[in-house]
């Protein structure tokens, strides 16, 4: 329980890790939205956790070597003090590294121990710092010129290259992350190796030893720091200092992801030695300072004013700084811890200057356990899980896809049912502007029909009048009685004429009328708006048959049909109607 | 996640575009040359085609835009792409517009500025169609849009000096047309140059997304 709260300040110092850090390796990726954060964070917390447990070692070591650190009150204070360093200058705007940081602290700490500090890898880490942003911005510049030669030459459609930039930069990411997993674990928990449990998990495909495990708590704490606080650090990142276009991005990620691995990589270092080559040191180097140096590398070959003394002073200011601050912030933290506290801070019987520590003491036993069947079981667990929830999320899918289907269906459906009733209702309309002309040609048959009987009843009073005359015995009878017939033709004559004269006159003065009434009421025939128009003449029905050429019984029935045309009630007054019109 | 099926949808759509703009502004050509030279059938025939290559172009562009932001596609330079498009579209779109205009109007232009009118309308065409293959050389080549893109400017220049003096000639020499006459031809030859104007915007986008696009 003691061991997990001396923990918790290098846990402390993996979640600032993981929430600053995280966007050098995915900030452009998801500041400029080529990678959705989700994704982003998933591929850089599995590839940290990787990167430190399987190749976290070398690192941890050299800076173990450095201030052989043996008592757990003291890693705390080393990695507190690391932290609080990380905190107060990142919050003051100061560029800081975490790996310059923990080996000021350790270097305060062998300070106020009194032992001495081993100067070899004192200066062997020291030199990393120079070299690592130097070996970035070589690395980004010769990636540089690999990119833009191979872009111009296989000349790829741009929105083909946008989908193997994002595949690039997932994969560059996930090596970034690895990288960094590997090399910066040791600034998390490297101070804690010799008080690592002294236990192995045998998980069939490896075997995890106690530091290993530690190295996971540690990356675990990483991978905490990336999903809780990185988002904003990448985006500020990303359309901040790191804006930069997605290929560049890849050039910079993939430089600083290759100096991070081989400053971690003992694989890498025993192949060197075979071949004769001096060897990369197993060295923490600060990630954010590879990353400036890969950006200046970039510009370095495109030749533009992106170097600037503000960067380089930065990185310069950091290598003084945060040692020195980390350091006598360690220094002081001791003191408290020790006098305050009363707890150990280093462990008395290795205080002898130069003494080789032996971290292990003879009580300890290692201690195997066997994690093949839990580990299988947990396995088929998860891969059911993970099955379970893609059919689930598969159906769900299916299902809004059937919705959204259903729903444009349901839309088409009402567009045409909609569609379908106005073809009703012009089909309504077109049948009733038929039956109206029907209405009005049957009118027009019946009036003919009348005129036609008028004319019959005329011709047979003339015929009866002849008739008459010529049972006339004098001449001069005979003569008036011709007269006469002569007359009433005349009459009949001049009274055909005058009506059509008259409706043209009616016509002419009630033109308004007209108008309104068509307007008003379009259903109308051409005998509903004669009569309305003799109606508003103040004519008796008698004279307006005589006017129609219609018998009074007529006119009766189609003032009846016109007042139901109008919508007026029984007991209305036609006259009044239509003389407000 | 990595959607080369869209992605190779969408180039497909984007050339098919630029097809269509290139198709466009070559009927406009023979458009304009068939009016002039009174030939009515052909003129409305390449009027409709080029109606109906305007509508074409303009879903196309809708297709691709609806693809790059569904589908998240280039967010960095999918506004610049979608601007070109748009660019291209105008061009289209002010050459549709322009022989309906000719076709609505029914311009008199006089026997003596048919040569003019007909080198100004190849020096707008030629400024058109050199902005499409550095449109294309865009999307896969970008470092050779600067040596595509200067005989755009080029015959946009000589569009402008030939269209003034076109309208001079209009206002000082032809002295037996009336007012109204002289502003309709001078509005028409101003319809032609926009042609090359809306040419020369769209190689202005181009040469700054070239730069954008350098790595």
């Amino acid at each position: 329980m003691l061991f997990l709260l001396f923990l918790s300040s290098g846990l402390f110092l993996g979640w600032s890790l993981g929430s600053n850090d995280a966007a050098n390796v995915f900030g452009t990726a998801v500041g400029s939205r080529m990678i959705k954060f989700r994704v982003a964070a998933l591929i850089a917390s599995i590839f940290v956790v990787i990167g430190a447990v399987f190749q976290g070692k070398g690192g941890a070591e050299t800076l173990n070597s450095l201030g052989m650190v043996d008592a757990l009150a003291g890693g705390f204070t080393i990695s507190l003090s690391a932290a609080f360093t990380v905190l107060i200058m990142t919050k003051r705007g100061l560029p800081v590294s975490t790996s310059q940081a923990i080996v000021g602290a350790i270097i305060g700490w062998n300070l106020f121990t009194g032992r001495q500090p081993d100067l070899g890898v004192l200066t062997k880490i020291v030199s990393t710092w120079v070299s690592g942003p130097l070996l970035g911005m070589l690395f980004s510049a010769l990636l540089y010129l690999l990119f833009k030669r191979t872009l111009s030459k296989i000349q790829v459609h741009v929105i083909r290259l946008d989908t193997y930039i994002r595949i690039g930069l997932v994969v560059a990411g996930a090596f970034g992350a690895y990288s960094l997993g590997a090399n910066n674990i040791a600034n998390v928990m490297g101070v804690f190796v010799h008080a690592a449990p002294d236990i192995s998990l045998d998980f069939g495909i490896f075997v995890l030893d106690g530091t290993q495990l530690l190295f996971l708590m540690g990356g675990l704490a990483i991978a905490l720091g990336i999903y809780t606080y990185s988002e904003k650090v990448m985006k500020t990142v990303g359309n901040g200092i790191l804006s930069m276009s997605p290929e560049a991005a890849i050039i910079v990620v993939l430089a600083q992801a290759v100096v991070l691995f081989l400053f971690s990589s003992s694989s890498l270092s025993d192949l060197l030695m075979h071949i004769g080559l001096p060897p990369f040191p197993l060295v923490p180097v600060s990630s954010t300072q590879v990353v400036v140096g890969s950006v200046l590398g970039i510009g370095l070959v495109k030749g533009s004013r992106e170097i600037n003394s503000k960067s380089l002073g930065g990185i310069g200011l950091g290598w003084i700084a945060t040692p020195v601050i980390a350091a006598v912030f360690c220094f002081f933290a001791l003191f408290f811890v020790q006098n305050v506290f009363h707890l150990e801070i280093s462990n008395p019987l290795n205080n002898i200057a130069g003494q080789q520590i032996a971290v292990d003491t003879p009580e300890r036993t290692s201690k195997a356990i066997n994690l093949i069947l839990p580990g299988i079981i947990l396995a088929s667990a998860i891969i059911i899980i993970v099955f379970i929830w893609l059919l689930a999320r598969q159906q769900q899918l299916r299902l809004t896809a059937e919705n959204e289907l259903l729903h444009q269906q349901n839309q088409l459906y009402q567009t045409q049912r909609n569609l379908n009733s106005m073809e009703i209702s012009s089909m309504q309309s077109a049948y009733e502007l038929l039956n109206m002309k029907h209405e009005s040609k049957r009118k027009e048959f019946i009036d003919m029909a009348n005129n036609l009987t008028e004319q019959r009843l005329f011709l047979d009073e003339i015929n009866k009048l002849l008739d008459e005359s010529l049972t006339k015995d004098k001449l001069s009878d005979y003569q008036e009685s011709i007269q006469n017939i002569q007359n009433i033709i005349h009459q009949k004559l001049t009274f055909a004429s005058e009506k059509s004269t008259f409706y043209a006159e009616v016509e002419k003065t009630h033109k308004d009328f007209k108008i309104k009434l068509e307007s008003k009421y379009p259903d109308l025939s051409e005998h509903d708006k004669k009569l309305a128009t003799l109606i508003r003449l103040d004519l008796s029905n008698k004279e307006i048959a005589t006017l129609m050429g219609i018998s009074p019984k007529s006119v009766e029935v189609s003032r009846y049909r016109l007042k139901k045309k109008l919508g007026l009630e029984k007991d209305s007054s036609l006259i009044e109607f239509i003389n407000q019109i | 996640m990595f959607t080369f099926r869209q992605a190779d949808k969408s180039i497909e759509l984007i050339d098919s575009f630029l097809d269509k703009i290139d198709q466009g502004i070559l009927l406009f050509k023979e458009g304009v040359s068939n009016y002039i030279s009174g030939n009515q059938s052909s003129f409305q025939d390449n009027l409709k085609t080029l109606s109906m290559l305007e509508v074409e172009a303009d879903i196309l562009r809708r297709k691709v835009e609806n693809i790059l932001y569904t589908q998240s596609l280039m967010p960095q330079l999918r506004g610049d792409i979608m601007k070109l498009l748009e660019e291209l579209d105008n061009i289209i779109d002010l050459a549709k517009k322009n022989l309906y205009q000719f076709d609505v109007e029914i311009p008199l232009i006089p026997g003596e500025l048919h040569q003019d009118l007909l080198k100004l309308t190849d020096l707008a065409f030629r400024a058109c169609e050199s902005v499409m293959p550095a449109s294309r050389a865009y999307f896969r080549d970008p470092a050779s849009i600067k040596e595509k893109i200067h005989r755009v400017y080029l015959y946009e220049k000589e569009a402008d000096k030939l269209a003034d003096a076109i309208k001079r000639k209009v206002f000082h020499d032809m002295h037996n047309l009336k007012l109204s006459e002289k502003f309709h031809l001078r509005y028409f030859t101003l319809h032609i140059e926009h042609l090359s104007d809306a040419a020369e915007k769209a190689a202005d986008l181009l040469s700054i997304m070239a730069i954008k696009r350098t790595i």
